[in-house]
């Protein structure tokens, strides 16, 4: 079928009150995304200091990359800090929302109490943190104290404890993830909870075959977002150790260094080949945590995954 | 025919009352460990001197005192620290509100070429990690003479941003047809369909947009970080971690100030948490 003259008009002006609306986001899309993207991929292949314009080098920040033991450290202090933090995080919310949707009376008052940590404004969080990892005065080892611990661990003050206590902080703001399995929770038909309990199947297995399968959808989105925050971890870290990534580079993760390599040594151009090498690490594992995932998860829709 | 095997007919066990009990006993124990900082940040601002530095720590502050308020607001220049998060806070929810419900707008009741190309891109670019663009708009704003401004902190966010366009766009898509149809009719145009039809109806996500991105400029540590220099023009957050790095052998002050910076956020939340648990349960799961 061949448009006529006036479909075809009116078909150009619905394009542009389209265009016109999103507007914002188009300019938006090219000033802030795609020019920073591209000039971010340029720059990455330079020498840059700022004050002298960029200077071609070709692949030497990338070489120089993989020679840069800092670099290294901050990959393991990143993959530590997620190995940990993202699994641990979705089993503490998780349980948390399983308790939750039993039915309880005053599930309001408890939800609230779990969520309000992960309101406390980030810097602020940051700072009590610190407080309360003090090895004399802080909270945590004195309640270790009363569990037989003599002296406590130096947490952000020791190498080893570091890393630990920065985690034990984000299971402290696992709030956002817990309302999501637990809106997750309140979808599950309460018939197949009902017909796996009369088949006397163990309440194990009920969690393990139907709920699970069920929630996979809010395990999956949890899961992919804790992966790329946790690679862009930043604030919370540099707030504690003042930007040193401290005691001997043990809290120096992936993106504080990068930043201080933009930012205090003003080497944009290897920040910007780290910054890709960044977002080919997120890629890749977001891709196959899909891929791995992809039979795993069940869709109420019916489609498979 | 189901009703004659449902549980209620079953007579209620000794076993489910444990059952509850035990999940509320586990339940208190959770909240309690985690209020237990909040209890020390609060508590923490209102011990003496002697009491904060004793060993074994104290609990329970006696006397109580607020010396540390007033201290601790004398050193940071807590007004002006305030006035500017909420300059740059209020100014982003402005720019967020109206670019993003225009953009959703378009990309949710008007057909057009290219519309779906461009709701793909922006769901793409929420994978893309900000150290990416990170050097280059520092450099682009330092050439147009934006560093040390609020510019870098606004502006962009009068220019859309995928999240608050994507949820914006999934209520939109939940308007009735007939409803944008009949104002048509009526002879509005598009602009008059988006102001007297969409907007006026879109009250719960526009709230849950303008909260998200309220917070989000409170509690943005980084922007400011990199953009602004000097102290006057320091954000709540950029002005705590530089009180905590100079006086941090001043814990009843510090907690003072981080207290003063997270009680209106508390209140704020008690205010508006059904905004807030529905913007978080929202974001992006189902449909």
């Amino acid at each position: 079928m061949v448009p006529t003259k006036g479909q075809r008009r009116r078909q150009r002006e619905r394009l542009w009150t389209g265009v016109a609306f999103a507007l914002p986001a188009i300019v938006g899309l090219l000033w802030f995304t795609a020019y920073p993207v591209l000039a971010s991929l340029y720059y990455s292949f330079c020498n840059y200091r700022v004050l002298t314009p960029p200077r071609w080098v070709g692949m030497a920040n990338y070489r120089h990359l993989f020679e840069d033991p800092l670099f290294y450290t901050s990959l393991w202090n990143t993959v530590y800090y997620a190995a940990f933090a993202v699994p641990l995080g979705i089993v503490l919310a998780l349980g948390l929302a399983l308790l939750l949707n039993t039915g309880v009376k005053g599930l309001a008052v408890y939800r609230t109490c779990f969520y309000v940590p992960s309101v406390v404004p980030i810097v602020a969080g940051a700072v009590l943190w610190i407080w309360l990892f003090r090895p004399q005065e802080g909270a945590i080892n004195d309640m270790l104290r009363l569990f037989g611990v003599r002296e406590g661990p130096g947490w952000l003050q020791s190498p080893e404890w570091s890393k630990p206590a920065i985690i034990m902080w984000s299971l402290w703001n696992v709030g956002g993830s817990m309302l999501v399995f637990l809106a997750g929770l309140q979808d599950v038909p309460k018939e197949l909870h009902e017909a796996a309990g009369l088949d006397g199947a163990k309440r194990w297995d009920s969690f393990r075959h139907v709920t699970l399968p069920f929630i996979s959808p809010q395990i999956l989105f949890v899961l992919i977002m804790g992966l790329i925050g946790a690679f862009q971890f930043f604030t919370p870290a540099y707030v504690m150790t003042n930007g040193t990534g401290g005691p001997v580079d043990s809290t120096t993760f992936y993106s504080l260094y990068l930043f201080n390599v933009a930012f205090s040594d003003f080497k944009m151009g290897y920040a910007c080949a780290m910054a890709w090498v960044l977002l080919l690490m997120v890629l890749a594992a977001t891709l196959v945590v899909l891929k791995s995932s992809a039979r795993h998860v069940y869709y109420a829709g019916g489609e498979q995954g | 025919m189901s009703q004659a095997i449902t549980p209620k007919s079953r007579p209620v066990h000794a076993g489910k009352k444990v059952r509850t009990a035990m999940t509320h006993g586990a339940l208190i124990f959770l909240s309690v460990v985690f209020l237990i900082p909040l209890y020390w940040l609060i508590t923490s601002s209102l011990k003496t001197d002697a009491q904060l530095h004793a060993w074994p720590p104290v609990w329970i502050p006696n006397p109580i005192t607020f010396e540390h308020y007033e201290k601790g607001l004398q050193f940071i220049p807590f007004p002006r620290m305030l006035a500017n998060t909420l300059t740059i806070a209020v100014l982003s929810v402005v720019g967020t509100v109206i670019s993003c419900s225009l953009v959703a707008y378009s990309l949710a009741m008007l057909s057009w070429k290219g519309r779906n190309a461009l709701f793909f891109i922006l769901l793409a670019t929420m994978m893309l990690p900000g150290q990416v663009t990170m050097v280059p708009l520092f450099v682009l704003f330092a050439k147009m003479g934006w560093v040390d401004t609020f510019a870098p902190l606004i502006v962009p966010h009068f220019f859309g941003g995928a999240f608050a366009i994507f949820l914006m766009r999934q209520f939109f898509l939940g308007i009735p047809r007939d409803l944008a149809e009949a104002a048509r009719i009526d002879g509005c145009g598009p602009w008059g369909i988006y102001y007297r039809i969409v907007m006026p109806l879109s009250r719960p996500v526009v709230a849950t947009v303008a909260l998200f991105s309220f917070l989000g400029a409170w509690n943005d540590y980084l922007g400011p970080l990199i953009y602004l220099a000097n102290p006057e023009n320091f954000t709540l957050s950029l002005g705590l971690a530089m009180f905590n790095s100079q006086y941090g052998s001043f814990p009843g002050q510090l907690m003072a100030v981080t207290t003063i910076m997270t009680v209106p956020i508390l209140v704020l939340f008690f205010l508006t948490q059904r905004t807030f648990i529905q913007g978080m349960t929202t974001s992006g799961i189902k449909g």
